[in-house]
């Protein structure tokens, strides 16, 4: 099958069931997609499916079939993203694991919802787990790419 | 940035080649001198005199003046890797852009102590650090005032040059390196520090150095590591701590696509200290096809005694050992008559679970076992350890076995313990391949080393004044040293040590004691570790007895401690740095002037006095730890369906100087956010021995619609010795929060997490 991963089309001989999370990690090289939970409690593998975020873990290769993936790696080509931008203007990280699937699913929030409240935020983002508790400067980050 | 390593032998052959390298002893360390004390003892250890028997700090000018730090504490989002280039760049008066780093391998003989636990880094590391560049600029200098015949006392660095002010002449380091490798390295007493308000580095607000690539996905982990020929393995570990394999038919998962071998792997017997459980691991092409393996494998356990292991019960078994006396950790005065003749006689008995650290990244090890070397690349906090159990377990010499530090993905003292390094490279041995072993969430919730888990006892006498005349805490909870050793009963001083026997307020009778406990799960250093449950009990107790004196809990906790001084601990029985995390008290004494000032700090920013909207409630609560002073004050909101909301939280923390704010304030941050999901949502439970939640459906942590709308950090300014910040934080978090429930509500909060006992729906944990 075809899929087509960060503007690249790319053919898919392997096992149809197998999560997009694995196929990006481990057949692509594509690490910045996390694994955090396997179950799309966490949001760790967040990617765009046609411009959708949607977990990876949860998303098998073949229902990407036809379809655009976009991984953070290809978010945009030099990580000048406006909510990568924002995540840096905040510093954003501390361990810096689960930021992928944050910015992810963040950029997404914003393509839909360009000005997002507080509760539009709470809604979009509390599927995103992050140990280290940086929530406080996500919503800030997001907030920032929200009054732009 | 990617995580690089470097190798000791390289980085010497890199010197000869070019550039200038300085080794720098982080003598006058204590900690370190402790950890090469301890190595010394060792039969096969290092001899003073040994050439390597020197821990180090190491740095590169290279020819073209770039400049290179080699950190040797492993990152987990504290910001270390940055903070401690800071203290090198800032003495050497480097342009920061020209400034990298590099991350140090695992090498006890060369950095000491390298197990990033205790949040001492800056404490231990930012002096040595500052010497660092001291020596670098300070030889620079020399090189230039011989390169332009003047003393050296007219040439001063700057931002990478050395500049000749009378002259008006400036070389660049680059143009200096060379003279500079040639000349003595200065003597340690003469090096001149520079004076703060010269700092352009520390103290100021830098971004991270890994910034850029966390939020591009570059930033590679442990269980990004790739290799030629890597194979991933996912494994079935014993359910019950000490269980065995008893049958196993692995038929179908040999038939699963992509699986390649089903390897058993040897099973530790309790105390299994830092060695892995045992199991059946599946070797296969890909992560999914060995998750796919496993799910297929059928598997018999033997469980063990342990199998009975079961969490009411096992309350009930620490109730009743808070119940009669326990083990004297601190015996001041007559609490036993005291309390019996006092105008009136308080108790409270508290629980907190037993909580797992579920880092966002699972554990993961990639090892390569070939020709009897092995290396790993791991998100290890305590790289040596890992090195030596590896050596020991390949039956290898440790100079044959390379431990790459990579970043962490979350540690919060999981990834103090290599179980999982080891398993990687038990199962490269076996099949002659790199191995990659992931762990699932499942198998991070269900065989972590867990927090302990806590019943805490506590009684107190007041006067007719309402105040307190006797204090009596007992604390029953499995000791991290029954992890290591067989028949740990008790907590030992340095558990006790947190928090309650040193215990900072004026109170004439104290008495503190540790009731017996028995282990039946494998219990490790969780994030401010046993802290949290001896400082959820004090911090809410106190605010108990401010209540029934009817007095106001702030002024109640000002009055406790009494008048601002040094606590005398000796007097109290209480002596030696294990009881006061490594150090002495004479070098870190317990000072009540401290406390008050983040008391007074927390409470003033927070409004505290002043009255809330309906339904609100603030609690404060103040705590040491880790050498460091925090106070918070939590205000809480009760939603009209019973749920808790957090509008705000004001943390005043008192950790000596402080290095790298920005960074200060995103771990009491995090160590707050941590703190309120800890008590509000966590809890692991064991039913036949066996862990109860499974993933983070069952296992529940703070989200982002549940923290706190506002935390306000506040920092004390302070020129003094420096303390801890990524712990410190969280232990006056929980009893502040239920303490602010009890003020809006009247409810007070005995037992851990509170989400259960909500009276109404709480907000579901989305599964989305």
């Amino acid at each position: 099958m075809r899929v087509r991963v960060n503007g690249v089309d790319r053919e898919f001989a392997g096992d149809a069931a197998m999560p997009l999370l694995w196929y990006v990690r481990d057949e692509l090289g594509l690490t910045g997609t996390k694994f955090g939970c396997g179950i799309g409690a966490c949001g760790a593998c967040t990617v765009h499916l046609d411009g959708r975020a949607v977990r990876g873990c949860q998303t098998l290769v073949s229902a990407a079939q036809g379809k655009s993936v976009t991984t953070i790696e290809g978010l945009s080509a030099d990580g000048t993203h406006p909510v990568q931008l924002a995540w840096r203007a905040h510093n954003v990280p501390q361990c810096g694991y689960c930021q992928s699937g944050q910015i992810m699913q963040a950029a997404a929030l914003l393509t839909t919802t360009p000005a997002p409240s507080d509760s539009d935020i709470d809604k979009a983002m509390r599927g995103n787990i992050c140990r280290c508790g940086t929530y406080l400067r996500i919503r800030a980050a997001i907030q920032t790419v929200g009054r732009s | 940035m990617a995580t690089e390593t470097v190798d000791r032998r390289e980085f010497l052959t890199g010197l000869a080649a070019g550039g200038l390298l300085l080794v720098v002893s982080t003598t006058g360390c204590r900690r370190v001198q402790d950890d090469l004390r301890r190595l010394a003892r060792r039969p096969d250890g290092p001899k003073a005199g040994d050439a390597l028997f020197t821990p180090a700090v190491y740095l590169r000018i290279a020819d073209n003046g770039d400049v290179t730090v080699i950190v040797h504490r492993s990152e987990m989002g504290q910001g270390i890797r940055t903070s401690l280039a800071m203290a090198v760049a800032d003495d050497l008066e480097a342009d920061w852009s020209r400034v990298r780093v590099e991350q140090a391998p695992g090498d006890e003989k060369t950095y000491g102590g390298q197990d990033t636990d205790g949040s001492h880094s800056i404490k231990d590391f930012l002096i040595p650090m500052r010497q660092a560049g001291a020596t670098g600029r300070a030889m620079l200098e020399a090189a230039a005032a011989q390169q332009w015949g003047v003393p050296v006392t007219e040439v001063k660095a700057q931002h990478h040059q050395v500049l000749h002010a009378s002259s008006g002449r400036a070389l660049d380091y680059a143009a200096l390196v060379a003279i500079a490798k040639t000349l003595p390295v200065p003597a340690k007493e003469t090096l001149r520090l520079k004076p703060a308000s010269e700092f352009h580095l520390i103290g100021k607000e830098i971004p991270m150095l890994d910034l850029m690539d966390m939020t591009t996905g570059r930033a590679h982990y442990g269980i990004d590591q790739r290799m030629d020929g890597m194979k991933f393995a996912v494994i079935a570990r014993p359910p019950v701590y000490g269980g065995t394999v008893a049958t196993v038919d692995s038929t179908a998962a040999e038939h699963v696509s992509g699986v390649e071998r089903i390897v058993r792997l040897d099973h530790t017997p309790p105390p299994s200290g830092m060695l892995p459980a045992g199991g059946v691991a599946v070797i296969a092409t890909s992560t999914w096809a060995a998750i796919q393996g496993r799910n297929a494998l059928k598997i018999t356990w033997n469980d063990g005694p342990n199998n009975s292991y079961e969490s009411t019960a096992y309350r009930a078994q620490l109730e009743e050992s808070v119940r009669g006396p326990g083990r004297i950790g601190r015996s001041q005065g007559h609490t036993t008559s005291a309390l019996a003749h006092a105008a009136r006689h308080l108790s409270a008995d508290y629980y907190l679970p037993h909580l797992a650290h579920a880092p966002m990244e699972p554990e993961s090890a990639l090892a390569l076992v070939r020709d009897g070397r092995c290396e790993v690349w791991a998100p290890t906090q305590n790289p040596q350890d890992a090195r030596d159990q590896l050596a020991k377990l390949l039956g290898i010499s440790a100079e044959n076995v390379r431990v790459n530090v990579t970043l962490l993905g979350g540690g919060f003292g999981r990834k103090s313990f290599p179980d999982f390094i080891l398993e990687a490279a038990l199962l490269s041995r076996a099949i002659g391949a790199p191995v990659k072993v992931m762990w699932t969430r499942e198998d991070d919730l269900q065989h972590d080393f867990l927090h302990t888990v806590a019943v805490e006892r506590l009684e107190a006498g007041l006067d007719a004044r309402g105040a307190v005349t006797a204090w009596l805490h007992r604390s029953a909870l499995p000791s991290i040293g029954s992890t290591f050793a067989a028949n740990v009963l008790y907590q030992d001083e340095g558990e006790t040590g947190q928090g309650m026997t040193d215990l900072p307020y004026a109170i004439p009778n104290v008495q503190v004691e540790a009731g017996p406990a028995t282990a039946h799960t494998r219990i490790g250093w969780y994030r401010s570790v046993i802290n949290i449950p001896h400082a959820f009990a004090i911090g809410s107790f106190i605010d108990e007895l401010a209540h029934a004196a009817g007095k106001d809990s702030k002024d109640f906790i000002l009055e406790l401690l009494g008048p601002d001084r040094t606590v005398d601990m000796a007097n109290v029985g209480v002596t030696g740095k294990e009881f006061n995390y490594g150090a002495t008290f004479a070098e870190y004494p317990i000072e009540t002037a401290r406390l008050r000032g983040v008391v007074e700090l927390a409470a003033n920013e927070s409004g505290w006095g002043a009255p809330v909207p309906a339904g609100h409630g603030r609690g404060i609560a103040v705590h040491r730890s880790f050498l460091s002073y925090v106070a918070s004050v939590v205000q809480v909101q009760i939603m009209p369906d019973g749920s808790i909301a957090i509008p705000r939280v004001d943390v005043a923390i008192d950790a000596g100087f402080i290095a790298h704010p920005e960074r200060v304030r995103s771990q009491l941050e995090g160590a707050t956010i941590m703190g309120l999901g800890n008590a509000l949502l966590s809890e692991i439970t064991f039913k036949d021995g066996r862990v109860v939640q499974s993933n983070f459906d069952g296992y529940r942590v703070m989200r982002m619609d549940a923290a706190p709308r506002e935390i306000h950090v506040h920092i004390v300014p302070s020129d003094g010795k420096p303390g801890g910040v990524g712990e410190p934080g969280v232990p006056p978090t929980a009893p502040a929060l239920c303490n602010a429930i009890f003020a809006a509500t009247g409810r007070r909060i005995r037992q851990l997490p509170v989400a259960a006992q909500l009276s109404h729906g709480e907000r579901r944990a989305p599964i989305a």
